[in-house]
């Protein structure tokens, strides 16, 4: 096989066309810099089209009490003190903006009876705070950015095109080898700044509510070239997935359905959330409904296939089809329930990834020069557990500002120009995994499969320091079995090969989890442990990860310290 | 546990002369999708096979193919409904990638042309909309571009010299025409857009996994738009009531 390799030179290379990637996009295209987006799926298709719920911003609409330094506030406590200040406070200070501004892009948000943007209440958010589209909103921050984007003449972009590897030359960032399921060829890309804006990596989970191709690919790939990791221990579980049919087992139960008033039961028809939090109840911070409904279940309480009962049956037909259209056409369609007289089967699942790449807080630059990260692949805002309307805030928030300060870096600095010899390197290794006569015991999803099942299994909501040493080395064995994973077939939309590579990653990334899992010995946030149930002031710090020549480093660094202007609105962090 | 046989269309550009129809036997569970299935093969039986999907949950788009010949999305039929032997193909307005993966880039390139969302003059830096003005756009907004629509249309499918930008970008103009403010005049974009050759017959409609009324609400009143735009009557009591538009 011997494939065409199509150079490409550009300002700025962005890996990923979920909100943050194209966020970004447009700060790029109008500082007049050329930019190059490259997504694993079909444009339009990213990640962000299943954010449901809303956008988290202050605007005061429904709530005139509400202001940022309220949901700066609830960010920092609800990430259990561990995210970074700075993040938080960009991100309750700018949201309102960026949502504005999404309107002017021609976004239609739900309204009130003044003709205000509509804000409904969210999980552990003190006011009612998100703006949403009924429960679509990810949809349509995808498609008004897309707009914006679509007409620009110097935004190019390459969908279904996998990156393979980046480089990096004296940990400066200066481009990538990518393959084009579609077109079945190489593209090599010189670029002068990178934005990693690949999402998170659900799919290491069996039962998850992310896409296909949340596998952590841009974490991976800016690890190997030595950015920094953080938080990789801390896995948001969404506390209400679906539980059935199979197929569907772990696609998400939007939590407006909690913000609009819907009520948790277990199977004896308890109101069990009032025992576990009097106060907030069902709109608790994730990780507490989460491990709520998670022992109900393991005690015996819960349904026939394994979940618990979410009941919104009182809000009404006409309105529960107003205001969540796409949950009564999700729970007909596969489940055969209508929720507007039944009650939904629900159980937590694998949702969001607060862990990632190490940002500077202002410019989202990594570890690595010319190597920014926004969205989901970086790390630092949520702490150990990100709010619900946090993520489509700080896609916006961020990648904004990793278009802006990798523009900056772009016309700073000259190109450098990808080595031949390394491209063909990458390529034949790529290539290397195509073998015709491989047998199938070859394929690669046997061990993603088996990963996924391992992660889920043992690495979830409850974590048993045993479970854990088991993980690891089940990881350990399945990274020795994947040296041998081979694809058969052409180069074009093969899945096989897809899966060569999304393995590596996938494995590299559960291998770290595990380990910070293990190594935090106190529970924060997202972050159980069942042989230390309690939180630690000693753990009040951030584990990293850094690679060099081969070798994982783990190490610890402080949480940086809030100061005085910004601390006196949050309550003070409290220990047993 | 029942087996059931699917038989999915095979091509690979690279390679074969002609498509051909591989069938594959799957267990069938409880509440399966005929996603459920073509995945299982292409990733436990299979590795050759082409398939696009991502989200699994109908809020994507990508697993648009014809089973047993009617667009639909693979992630929302359920297996249960159909027959013993599952016939699944490629959408057939599109070029093939390979097997049942399709070049749906076409409907972009179009899209680019569609004069963009030009709010009116002069509004106030927050603005304010009544919830009833923007429902019929939140109608439209609700595509999730899986193509199913352009698929189904006669003129987009099988009339390529009828230059036609399809249903799912009619359905994009008009997201800009229903917008509260919006001030820009679509209408002669859509005269040599093609919207003409649409003779109603709904097909689109029917296969809308979104259930977007695409021919009542968008088509026919764009259609009506632009026909009183050729009225020189209508272009004269527009004018005297200062409603140009």
């Amino acid at each position: 096989m011997n494939p065409e390799i199509k150079k490409i030179d550009t300002d700025v290379l962005i890996i990923g066309a979920g909100g943050a990637g194209l966020r970004a996009a447009l700060e790029i295209s109008q500082a007049n810099l050329s930019c190059l987006i490259l997504t694993k799926s079909v444009l339009g298709k990213a990640h962000t089209v299943m954010a449901e719920g809303g956008i988290a911003a202050s605007l005061g609409d429904v709530d005139p009490q509400d202001n940022w330094t309220v949901h700066f506030a609830d960010t920092i406590v609800e990430g259990v003190y561990i995210g970074n200040y700075r993040m938080a406070e960009l991100l309750a200070k700018e949201a309102p903006e960026r949502v504005y501004e999404l309107e002017r892009y021609g976004a239609l948000f739900d309204r009130t009876p003044e003709g205000k943007i509509m804000q409904r209440a969210f999980g552990a958010h003190t006011y009612r705070r998100l703006c949403h589209i009924g429960d679509k909103t990810g949809l349509e921050i995808i498609r008004v950015l897309e707009d914006q984007i679509l007409y620009r003449d110097n935004v190019k972009i390459l969908d279904e095109t996998v990156v393979t590897k980046l480089f990096a030359k004296n940990n400066r960032a200066i481009g990538a080898v990518a393959w084009s399921l579609r077109e079945g060829i190489f593209y090599a890309i010189s670029a002068k700044a990178i934005i990693v804006a690949t999402g998170g990596l659900g799919r290491i989970y069996k039962v998850t509510s992310n896409s296909h191709e949340s596998t952590g690919d841009g974490i991976s790939l800016a690890f190997q070239i030595g950015a920094r990791l953080r938080d990789m221990e801390m896995v948001q579980f969404h506390p209400t997935g679906m539980v059935w049919p199979e197929g569907v087992r772990g696609l998400l139960v939007t939590e407006g359905v909690r913000g609009e008033g819907g009520i948790l039961l277990n199977k004896n028809g308890e109101r069990f959330m009032l025992r576990y939090s009097p106060e907030k109840k069902e709109l608790d911070a994730r990780d507490v409904v989460a491990r709520a409904i998670y022992r109900e279940i393991i005690e015996g309480r819960g349904t026939e296939h394994g979940g618990v009962y979410l009941d919104i049956t009182h809000k009404g037909a006409a309105f529960i089809k107003k205001k969540l259209p796409a949950m009564y056409e999700q729970f007909k369609e596969f489940a055969g329930v209508d929720i507007t007289k039944e009650k939904m089967e629900v159980a937590p699942t694998v949702h969001y990834f607060m862990g990632g790449i190490y940002v500077d807080p202002e410019t989202t630059a990594t570890t690595v020069d010319g190597l920014f990260s926004a969205g989901e692949a970086a790390s630092g805002l949520h702490g150990a557990n990100r709010l619900g309307g946090n993520s489509l805030a700080d896609i916006l928030v961020f990648g904004r500002r990793a278009g802006i300060y990798a523009a900056l870096y772009a016309k700073d600095h000259d190109l450098i120009k990808l080595d031949d010899s390394e491209v063909e390197q990458e390529v034949k290794r790529v290539l290397d995994y195509i073998d015709d006569k491989a047998t199938e015991d070859q394929d690669p999803y046997i061990i993603i499969e088996d990963l996924r099942q391992t992660m889920s299994d043992k690495v979830g909501i409850l974590r048993d320091p045993n479970d854990l040493e088991y993980a690891l080395n089940k990881i350990y064995s399945l990274k020795e079995k994947a040296k041998n994973v081979r694809a058969r077939g052409s180069l074009t939309f093969n899945q096989g090969l897809l899966g060569c590579l999304e393995l590596n990653h996938m494995l590299l990334l559960a291998e770290l989890i595990v380990r910070a899992a293990i190594e935090r010995k106190e529970s924060r946030g997202a972050h159980f442990r069942k042989d230390y149930p309690k939180k630690d002031r000693s753990y009040l710090k951030n584990i990293v990860f850094d690679y060099n020549d081969n070798n994982i480093k783990m190490s610890y660094i402080p949480v940086p310290e809030i100061p005085d202007d910004l601390k006196k609105y949050v309550k003070e962090e409290v220990y047993d | 546990m029942t087996k059931k046989k699917f038989r999915i269309f095979r091509f690979d550009p690279n390679k074969d002369k002609e498509p051909y129809f591989k069938e594959y036997e799957v267990d069938v569970k409880e509440g399966m999708v005929v996603l459920d299935a073509v995945i299982y093969i292409s990733q436990m039986i299979d590795t050759t096979l082409a398939v696009r999907w991502n989200c699994k949950a109908a809020r994507c788009g990508s697993c648009s193919a014809e089973i047993n010949g009617k667009p639909r999305l693979m992630c929302k039929t359920r297996v249960s409904d159909l027959g013993d032997t599952i016939t699944i193909e490629p959408m057939k307005a599109f070029k093939i990638v390979k097997d049942l993966v399709t070049d749906v880039s076409i409907n972009f390139e179009y899209a680019k042309k569609i004069p963009k969302f030009n709010p009116k003059p002069g509004l106030p830096q927050i603005w304010q909309m009544q919830q009833i003005s923007v429902e019929r756009a939140q109608e439209f907004k609700r595509c999730i571009e899986c193509f199913l629509c352009q698929d189904s249309c006669h003129v987009f499918r099988n009339h390529k010299d009828n230059y036609y930008i399809g249903p799912r970008n009619v359905i994009k103009t008009a997201i800009y025409d229903f917008h509260p403010l919006d001030s820009e005049d679509r209408t002669e974009f859509l005269d040599r857009s093609g919207l003409n050759f649409c003779n109603v017959t709904k097909c689109c409609q029917e296969v809308c996994p979104e259930h977007i009324r695409i021919t009542d609400n968008a088509i026919i009143p764009e259609k009506e738009r632009l026909l009183n735009r050729k009225d020189p009557l209508y272009k004269l009591v527009s004018k005297l009531k200062g409603r140009d538009r």
